[in-house]
């Protein structure tokens, strides 16, 4: 009955455009719904696996939400949780197959953590919040919205990590191309390290919240 | 029982799910407010590691790597169903974390409480589906290694958040900035243990 009395939407309203651009900056994924971090921590040594994670994610997130939505009425309540981690292990199988298949190299670098994201909260907590609740277009912006802004964050990790750890970015040493070596620079070998990713996003959180009073809470 | 010990003292201080491989982080900032809650969490964590990842060895070395369901007949010799692992570790994780949660309500319902949704919530944790995967990538060689490693890691991830909880309720009362408090502040003290705990790297045993 509400469907009826709704107006058709069209494909990219503000209302749409919003569910993309609210997931990259005020409702960021990790610094705000402090979900996916696992994952964002650890592929976020170099550039290039953290962009592979970030579309893999993005490939899970958008498909998983669309299949969701369009069998959001059909799902009985009980047993919601094993339906959606069913398609979530399902839609990872294939990432990780293709993955094995046209990137091994990044592939072994991602190890296990292709596979975790079947327990990335993120989806889970998208198709929870989301996805059970509304129709498949919005869906889908809302899964590309939320992978983008998650990707966002891995970028911007990495970036800082491989450039300031190994001087390279994508694996193309910049330090060396601009001389600074011969100043006498050496590579911060603790950003390569596990500990400063933690502390890169703390940064970052901070930087965010300084910027966004309204989102500081206990 | 060298090698069991090697491990076990591994995965608790060396190789830490959450200093060293970020396992488990969502439950880790979103329950460690207070002590009492994580130290429930932590062992419920632990519980679950250790019946979980050998129960998924068994099935490993069985059922699902390359060359396991040999015992079946020599035709199935060359059957590879690896590619099921994530679908069949993570039924077994989800039953089990369902048999915990049933436990835990019947024989301490305070904790199963103060729990609230992050019990279920464990079966997501990244840590458990995390232990198994990492005990199928580096082939242990017996239930006892797979049974060791686990519990190392589950006690690793318990000494993690409890340490973090009890920093803290500590720090409620100095002077975080406002930016900072809550998460920012988390993320930046658990990279310090991190770096605290890369302290341990050079023990030999």
């Amino acid at each position: 009955m509400g469907d009826q009395i709704q107006q058709k939407e069209s494909l990219f309203s503000a209302k749409n455009r919003r569910l993309i651009t609210n997931a990259i900056g005020k409702d960021n994924p990790i610094t705000v719904q402090v979900l996916g971090i696992c994952s964002a921590l650890a592929v976020t040594a170099k550039l290039e696996p953290a962009i592979v994670m970030s579309i893999s994610v993005l490939f899970v997130l958008a498909m998983g939400n669309v299949v969701i939505s369009l069998l959001r009425n059909t799902i009985p309540q009980r047993i919601r949780i094993i339906v959606q981690l069913v398609i979530i292990a399902a839609l990872v199988i294939l990432v990780d197959q293709v993955l094995k298949a046209y990137a091994y190299e990044v592939s072994k670098q991602l190890s296990v953590f292709v596979g975790l994201i079947i327990t990335n909260c993120i989806i889970m907590g998208r198709f929870e919040a989301f996805a059970m609740a509304n129709k498949p277009w919005p869906a889908f912006l809302d899964g590309i919205g939320n992978s983008l802004g998650y990707g966002m964050i891995l970028v911007i990790v990495a970036f800082f990590r491989e450039l300031l750890g190994s001087g390279t970015i994508f694996g193309w040493n910049v330090f060396e191309a601009i001389g600074l070596y011969d100043l006498g620079y050496k590579n911060n070998g603790l950003m390569i390290l596990p500990p400063m990713a933690l502390i890169t996003v703390g940064i970052i959180i901070w930087v965010q919240r300084s910027r966004n009073p309204e989102l500081i809470k206990d | 029982m060298q090698d069991l010990l090697n491990i076990f003292v591994k995965s608790i201080f060396i190789d830490n799910m959450v200093f060293a491989y970020f396992l488990g982080m969502c439950s880790y900032i979103a329950v460690s407010k207070t002590v009492k809650t994580s130290v429930g969490l932590g062992l419920a964590v632990v519980f679950v590691l250790g019946i979980t990842v050998p129960v998924d060895y068994l099935m490993n070395e069985y059922l699902l790597k390359e060359g396991a369901l040999s015992w079946l007949g020599a035709e199935f010799a060359d059957v590879d169903l690896s590619f099921l692992s994530f679908i069949m570790f993570i039924a077994v994780i989800a039953s089990m974390v369902q048999l915990v949660e049933m436990i835990v309500e019947k024989f301490s319902p305070a904790l199963y409480a103060s729990l609230g949704i992050f019990l279920p919530l464990i079966a997501v944790n990244c840590a458990i589906l995390g232990g198994s995967l990492f005990m199928q990538e580096r082939e242990y060689q017996s239930v006892a290694e797979a049974t060791s490693f686990a519990i190392g890691s589950g006690i690793g991830w318990f000494l993690a958040i409890v340490g973090i909880a009890a920093i803290r309720e500590k720090i409620k009362y100095s002077n975080v900035p406002g930016p900072l408090k809550g998460i920012g502040i988390t993320f930046i003290i658990t990279g310090l243990m991190g770096i605290a705990f890369m302290s341990f790297l050079g023990i030999k045993l």
